[in-house]
């Protein structure tokens, strides 16, 4: 998650224009700060030597202790000059970052309008969830809280919000752009190397805001045509009588009123998509490692992992834990 | 003696909180919601009798869980029943006629144990604290829970008041008049 380090191009010419502001201003800064010093050391050198008083100096009569020095014309002329010379520089410097910045946000804004795939991103208190669409509907997959990229192609981003007002940030590929209830916004992301990057909630959206990450994978297209089609087949079934009851526990208990899991009756569509939920590298949006350990603790006290989180505590018994817990190793 | 003014003022203003107070911790299950309890078949107006259960405290008068009730009554779909308390194919919510008592134990029961002609039952699919979030908006929208503590606007158009103008209604028991015919 660093803005300096871009993956693709759009963070690129940011990056670029974050590094020529950067040169720029830093020079200016020496520069300045040198001038400033020297003639620092400079008066202090005069003052120390306490020349004479000017011999044309003169009192003015009503002011005792003012002493008016004489103008000389020369001397003014150049001094006007020259502060009229460093105004007009620092307006040029400034009208110069103008349109560096207008160029660079033309140049972001209008990147490539021919995306290779869309992808619907739908933000929730406190998750992401990610549509691939398609022309089928039934070729649609959703997941939640892993955005899977392509490297090397355009991907048209669909923003909207399911409650309050969140916003899209994943620095290496992109600026920020807010998700407004009731409003789509869209915009067009590349990365142009494999590789994981983070991205985060930038708009404080309630208790977990904090919690709120989203993983980017780019990965080659072979590779992701490949990730797509595991995604978009239904849910293992059950092989031993230990998963079978845990997915009657998950699909007749309390699971299946938020979450679904394609192949099976459970289809509640207000929390993650769990079809593939083993899949996925974190839980809870990137609060914890996907692995049996905290995907138990997640289960049995989500409000104290995530204190807030719509996740409700279930009361279950030990042996329905045990047998959901076996149940939800299988959805790979 | 301003700043003790200042001090006491503050400390009223921060005990006046208890309507933003958040709960995430639910409260250890009461009583299981399964158990098995039979609905006395009474003729005449008087609500079902559903002691033996007793609510919790800090669901009625909190706005966060009415909040919470409102956000469920869309996502469990209750609103494919009763619309958005002016009811449907199921009863209105917002009027002060309760077929199976208007007490927050029986409203409990209502969702967890369903009732006769529609109402099915949610106990094994709600968790308990999420059922009592679901009674306190429930018993909002008739004005049933301290002013101070309701629901500030609907996400959804409405001809109804708000929330927070609605007076309380006197709950009657009574099942509605059947209309003439």
């Amino acid at each position: 998650m660093n803005p300096l380090l871009p993956a693709g191009p759009q963070a690129q010419s940011i990056a670029s224009l974050f590094a020529f502001f950067l040169g720029v201003l830093s020079a200016i800064w020496v520069v300045v700060v040198t001038v400033l010093l020297i003639y620092l050391a400079r008066s202090r050198r005069t003052v120390g030597t306490s020349e004479a008083p000017e011999v044309a100096s003169s009192a003015i009569p009503d002011r005792p202790g003012h002493v008016l020095r004489p103008t000389d014309p020369v001397r003014e002329r150049r001094f006007a000059r020259s502060v009229t010379f460093f105004a007009a520089l620092t307006l040029a410097v400034l009208l110069v970052f103008l349109v560096a910045s207008v160029l660079v946000g033309h140049r972001v804004a209008t990147f490539n309008q021919q995306p290779a795939r869309v992808v619907k991103v739908t933000a929730h208190q406190w998750w992401w969830q990610l549509e691939y669409e398609d022309s089928e509907a039934s070729r649609i997959v959703i997941t939640a809280n892993e955005l899977h990229l392509p490297v090397g192609q355009p991907v048209r981003l669909e923003l909207e919000s399911a409650d309050v007002i969140h916003s899209f940030w994943v620095p290496a590929l992109h600026g920020k752009r807010d998700l407004i209830p009731g409003w789509s916004s869209s915009t067009t992301v590349q990365a142009d190397h494999p590789g994981v990057f983070w991205g985060q909630c930038a708009e404080f959206c309630g208790t977990e805001h904090a919690q709120m990450a989203l993983e980017v994978i780019a990965q080659p297209p072979s590779d992701f045509e490949q990730w797509l089609a595991s995604q978009r087949a239904p849910a293992h079934p059950p092989e031993n009588d230990t998963q079978r009851r845990g997915q009657e526990v998950f699909v007749h208990g309390a699971c299946s009123l938020c979450h679904a899991v394609r192949g099976t009756t459970a289809g509640g569509g207000v929390a993650p998509d769990l079809t593939h939920l083993k899949s996925r590298r974190h839980i809870a949006s990137g609060t914890l490692v996907n692995e049996p350990k905290s995907l138990a603790r997640w289960i049995e006290e989500p409000q104290r992992v995530k204190p807030g989180t719509h996740m409700p505590a279930v009361a279950l018994s030990p042996d329905a834990r045990n047998d959901l817990m076996a149940y939800l190793e299988t959805l790979q | 003696m301003r700043c003790a003014l200042l001090l006491g003022v503050t400390v009223l203003l921060l005990a006046a909180c208890k309507r933003e107070e958040r709960r995430f911790e639910a409260p250890p299950p009461t009583q299981p919601v399964d158990r098995v309890r039979m609905s006395p078949l009474r003729v005449g107006g008087s609500a079902p009798n559903d002691a033996g259960l007793s609510p919790p405290p800090g669901y009625d008068e909190s706005a966060y869980a009415i909040n919470e009730g409102q956000r469920l009554f869309g996502w469990f779909n209750c609103t494919g029943c009763h619309a958005h308390g002016g009811g449907a194919i199921g009863p209105a919510l917002m009027d002060a006629r309760w077929t199976y008592g208007s007490e927050p134990e029986n409203v409990f029961d209502t969702i967890a144990q369903g009732r006769p002609n529609g109402m099915p039952s949610f106990g094994s699919k709600i968790p308990e604290q999420q059922i009592w979030q679901l009674v306190a908006y429930v018993r909002s929208l008739s004005g049933l829970t301290p002013a101070d503590a309701r629901p500030a606007r609907d996400e959804h158009v409405s001809v109804t008041p708000p929330p927070t103008l609605r007076r309380t209604e006197e709950p009657t028991g009574q099942p509605p008049e059947a209309p003439p015919p």
